[in-house]
């Protein structure tokens, strides 16, 4: 009962004196979508600093990257994000799958280990997010469980969403196939590596912070 | 030649809806986990609610991480595709998930050390075996 009035309270409280600069913008997905691809890209557009390190292996986010005070110009308009970068959400974890990239036992058990911790403080963090961006690689089947999961626990928090499809520089991307996986929601098709259809994205993610 | 594997047994456990309709989400998590870690396929007779998903994930992740050998589960929902259909079959559906809670969906549960990965697309569910 204490819990449900102190979250209450909370709310309230936020409504009433939320800033409108420094949202907070979570970036979640599967593992090796482009989340801190994305992220970086965004960082060094307005920063000239990244946010974290991106691998082929996957889990190589591991814990929450927050880079504050991130302002963002688009069409005379200016915001101020704060930007974080979550660890790859996913239902299972077995430290063999990095022995395929050529890591050592004891680094890819310590590595899975981390991920998992990763996982649960991602999810946890779910609750302090202003907007969401949930980045999906659209290369892959975006029917899987974990991406109706996030979707679902954001709906439920009322968290505006934004849907980045990214790797349309790939040849086997398919943006339709997430449209019409999440029709309810506003997929922009983006390459964060090649820096594909940015302006588009900045334009979507002022739009997302209109709904906040 | 082709090597056939055969397959040596596959434990598959049905929950209706109404045994877990009751029980708080630690409950629900901790019943369907136990079964998984007994190397069950649970095929739970409606679906959980988005938090309950999200605590599953926590809960596995955190079984990974103390129980030797779980690799974690794989995890799938299959429901009616509602996206053709008219408004008064939405609206009756919407209802009655508020009422009686969402029991025409079908959850799929498994052990990641069986099933290797699960397909879906909205009208079908394929379970690859390891």
């Amino acid at each position: 009962m204490f819990q449900i009035i102190k979250k209450f309270t909370s709310k309230i409280w936020k409504s009433i004196f939320r800033k409108r600069d420094n949202l907070k913008i979570g970036f979640y997905g599967p593992p090796n979508a482009g989340k801190t691809s994305l992220a970086n890209k965004i960082c060094k557009d307005w920063t000239g600093e990244d946010i974290g390190q991106v691998s082929a292996i996957p889990h190589e986010t591991r814990n929450v990257q927050i880079k504050e005070q991130v302002k963002i110009e688009h069409n005379g308009k200016e915001l101020t994000f704060k930007i974080i970068d979550t660890p790859g959400i996913a239902t299972k974890i077995d430290y063999e799958n990095f022995l395929k990239f050529g890591m050592k036992r004891g680094s890819a058990k310590k590595r899975a280990k981390q991920a998992t911790q990763g996982i649960i403080e991602a999810i946890q963090w779910l609750d302090d997010m202003d907007a969401v961006i949930v980045v999906l690689d659209a290369t892959q089947n975006p029917y899987s469980q974990v991406n109706i999961t996030i979707i679902g626990n954001l709906v439920a928090r009322k968290i505006p969403v934004l849907i980045a499809a990214n790797k349309t520089d790939l040849k086997h991307a398919d943006i339709k196939k997430v449209e019409s996986a999440f029709p309810e929601y506003s997929v922009v098709g983006i390459s964060a590596k090649e820096g594909h259809n940015m302006e588009e994205f900045y334009e979507s993610l002022f739009t997302l912070a209109k709904k906040i | 030649m082709i090597k056939k594997k055969k397959l040596k047994g596959l434990s598959l456990h049905v929950i209706p809806f109404a045994e877990v309709e009751t029980l708080g989400i630690s409950e629900r998590v901790k019943k369907l986990l136990n079964l998984v870690l007994g190397n069950k396929i649970v095929i739970l007779h409606g679906r959980l609610r988005a938090e309950e998903e999200a605590r599953l994930i926590e809960d596995t992740m955190a079984m990974v991480d103390h129980i030797k050998n779980f690799k974690g589960i794989e995890l799938a929902v299959i429901e009616p595709d509602l996206r053709d259909r008219g408004v008064f079959v939405k609206m009756k559906y919407g209802l009655s998930k508020k009422l009686v809670g969402d029991n025409s969906a079908l959850t799929v549960i498994g052990p990641a050390a069986v099933i290797k990965d699960i397909k879906k697309d909205p009208k079908k569910l394929e379970l690859w075996l390891s």
